[in-house]
């Protein structure tokens, strides 16, 4: 095809992943929250705006949209500034590996590259980067103090995920997430991976910093953390870098585990969303069912217990994967 | 492949145009009025004390070191992983013999506290 | 081939931008900070060369580890303050000299090298081919990258344990 014409594909699918994230994950995520997290604690959510309540979020970013953009003292412009589109950026690039579906013309994806789930890794790692910007930018002891931890946090949760990914490509023969969705037209990677499943899940739940392993946001102890200082609209975009990256998580994790966008009867998309939700109802239950570690018993959780049985459970794949069942 | 890329790298500015399209908006719509108090940082509501950056303890650059070192052994086993269903049981043995060195590392660093938060 | 030369362009270009801020800035945050941009020009560089694992391993490991490692490391020392270090001194007359005479002599053995034109295609840099190479002829290389993160982790930890007053 001619380069303008791939060129406008690229930007026509840029713009529908954003949107649709932004409003799936960001809007209907957030709402979806404080729904759940009103029916666990015997109450009903929002219902006010909208029917049922399901205008909120769009009244909430509307609210915030036209805040006034305040800026601390001594915060360092430039940092400050770019902290706000690194994160939410780092958050949405994972999106490029990510297999919604499969038509008639070959699979729904925006790309679906030969490193796919080295290339997941790597962006979502320079969401740290992002965020200890945030904390520094600032000039917020607060704040630095949430952005140090943050990264602490999320750089020790890394290495389990990179295991378990390493794994289930060991499982799969291959890094590109298409592949390994086909692979599981027959049987998801759960059933031969149920330790894998249950690494990945702890690990994404400390990696995008959420409960029981929110310390470094739990108002009581660090105000907001890193986003401390941010105003509006930029709270806004830390928020949707937030839920975007537990959805690209949950969204991998179908990928990785649950057989991507196989099911019977319905069409592909439509299969994927149902376990995506799924896995996000499952994030969101676990957040308001356990009490918050402390950072110590956290980074011991990673380092002492998930490195070495993820390590135990790749050595195990890999006897059965080389030896036996050549 | 290049056009793979591309496409990433399109999307890649696409999406930054689209992150930063929220402060044109705020650009237009939000009030603007700037007063001395407005500027301070946020302390639980008093007068902040002192600078905002204290001495932090070398635990975290501990933390952020053993994860580099760890990271590297992760990458050197994603091009082990993809090949691996098609080497033998020889190779597996290899692969035992990286993972136990790099094993011993983690337990040198556990035993040495260099994984304590204390 | 002209998208591919109009990219290494733009993506040299903001290499040495990013380069060149790194390098001169007093500001050590800006610095370390402006190190980012540096390393995700070079992993363009390498998608240019159909080296592909190892741009994604140059984002993992270096934007994502080795720059949140520096940036812990100015946090920890007095660089976090956002203090400025001067980056003149009085031999910057001499040193321009110095540093134009050196570039004109790469560039002048750059140009006069016979760069071998290859014919056929690249080598095959897919972590396929990676893996089957170093489980292949460069295993003992392999293994011995073992020993060599080994000897770093103990050592840095020894080092670092040594600054705490343990």
């Amino acid at each position: 095809m001619p380069w303008y014409v791939e060129a406008l594909r690229a930007v026509v699918g840029t713009i529908v992943i954003f949107s649709a994230v932004a409003v799936v994950a960001a809007m209907f995520g957030v709402l979806l929250e404080r729904k759940v997290s009103g029916w666990i604690q015997s109450r009903i959510g929002p219902t006010h705006v909208g029917p049922r309540g399901l205008l909120q979020t769009l009244a909430d970013t509307i609210k915030l949209l036209q805040k006034e953009h305040v800026v601390p003292g001594n915060a360092d412009p430039a940092i400050f500034a770019s902290a706000v589109v690194i994160v939410p950026l780092a958050a949405l690039l994972d999106y490029v590996v990510v297999p919604f579906g499969t038509t008639r013309w070959g699979p729904l994806v925006f790309r679906d590259l030969n490193i796919g789930v080295l290339y997941f890794a790597a962006t979502s790692s320079l969401i740290v980067v992002g965020i200890l910007m945030a904390g520094w930018g600032s000039n917020n002891k607060y704040a630095l103090l949430g952005g140090l931890r943050s990264a602490a946090q999320m750089v020790s949760y890394e290495i389990p995920i990179g295991l378990v990914l390493i794994t289930v490509a060991l499982l799969a023969g291959s890094l590109s997430t298409v592949t390994i969705v086909t692979v599981q037209s027959h049987l998801w990677f759960i059933a031969s991976q149920p330790v894998s499943f249950l690494i990945f899940l702890a690990a994404a739940t400390a990696e995008v910093n959420r409960a029981p392993f929110d310390l470094v946001e739990a108002e009581s102890e660090l105000v907001a953390g890193y986003f401390s200082e941010y105003t509006g609209m930029r709270f806004a975009l830390f928020q949707l870098g937030e839920y975007g990256e537990m959805f690209a998580m949950a969204a991998l994790a179908v990928t990785l585990f649950l057989g991507g966008w196989h099911g019977p009867v319905l069409p592909s998309v439509v299969w994927f969303l149902i376990k995506l939700y799924a896995l996000i109802f499952v994030f969101m239950w676990v957040r308001w069912t356990f009490p918050r570690f402390r950072i110590d018993q956290l980074l011991n959780f990673s380092w002492k217990f998930l490195i070495p049985l993820a390590l135990l459970n790749l050595v195990v794949t890999a006897f059965f994967v080389m030896v036996v069942r050549r | 492949m290049l056009l793979d890329w591309a496409y990433v790298a399109i999307f890649a500015i696409v999406g930054a145009g689209m992150v930063s399209l929220p402060f044109a908006i705020i650009a237009l719509l939000s009030p603007r009025s700037s007063y001395p108090h407005k500027r301070e940082t946020y302390e639980s509501g008093m007068q902040p004390i002192g600078q905002a950056w204290a001495q932090f303890n070398v635990r975290y650059y501990l933390f952020s070191l053993v994860f580099v070192v760890f990271e590297v052994e992760v990458i050197y086993l994603y091009p082990w992983a993809v090949v691996a269903r098609s080497l033998g049981p020889s190779a597996f043995y290899s692969i035992v013999i990286f993972l136990v060195i790099l094993t011993l590392g983690l337990v040198y660093a556990w035993r040495k506290g260099a994984l304590e938060w204390a | 081939m002209i998208g591919e030369a109009v990219a290494f362009y733009v993506l040299a270009a903001i290499t040495l931008a990013s380069g060149v801020v790194v390098a001169t800035s007093p500001n050590l945050m800006h610095s370390a900070i402006a190190l980012v941009p540096t390393l995700l020009g070079v992993t363009g560089i390498y998608i240019l060369l159909n080296a592909e694992f190892v741009a994604g391993i140059q984002v993992l490991i270096y934007a994502g580890g080795i720059t949140v490692l520096i940036l812990f490391v100015i946090m920890l020392t007095e660089g976090g303050t956002g203090l400025r270090v001067r980056q003149r001194n009085e031999q910057v007359a001499i040193a321009a000299a110095v540093s134009a005479a050196v570039a004109a002599l790469f560039i002048a053995l750059a140009g006069r090298t016979p760069w071998a034109q290859g014919a056929g295609t690249l080598p095959s840099y897919t972590p396929g081919a990676i893996g089957q190479n170093f489980l292949g002829p460069n295993l003992l290389l392999f293994e011995g990258t073992s020993v060599v993160l080994l000897v770093t982790l103990v050592g840095a930890i020894l080092i670092a344990r040594k600054e705490a007053g343990e």
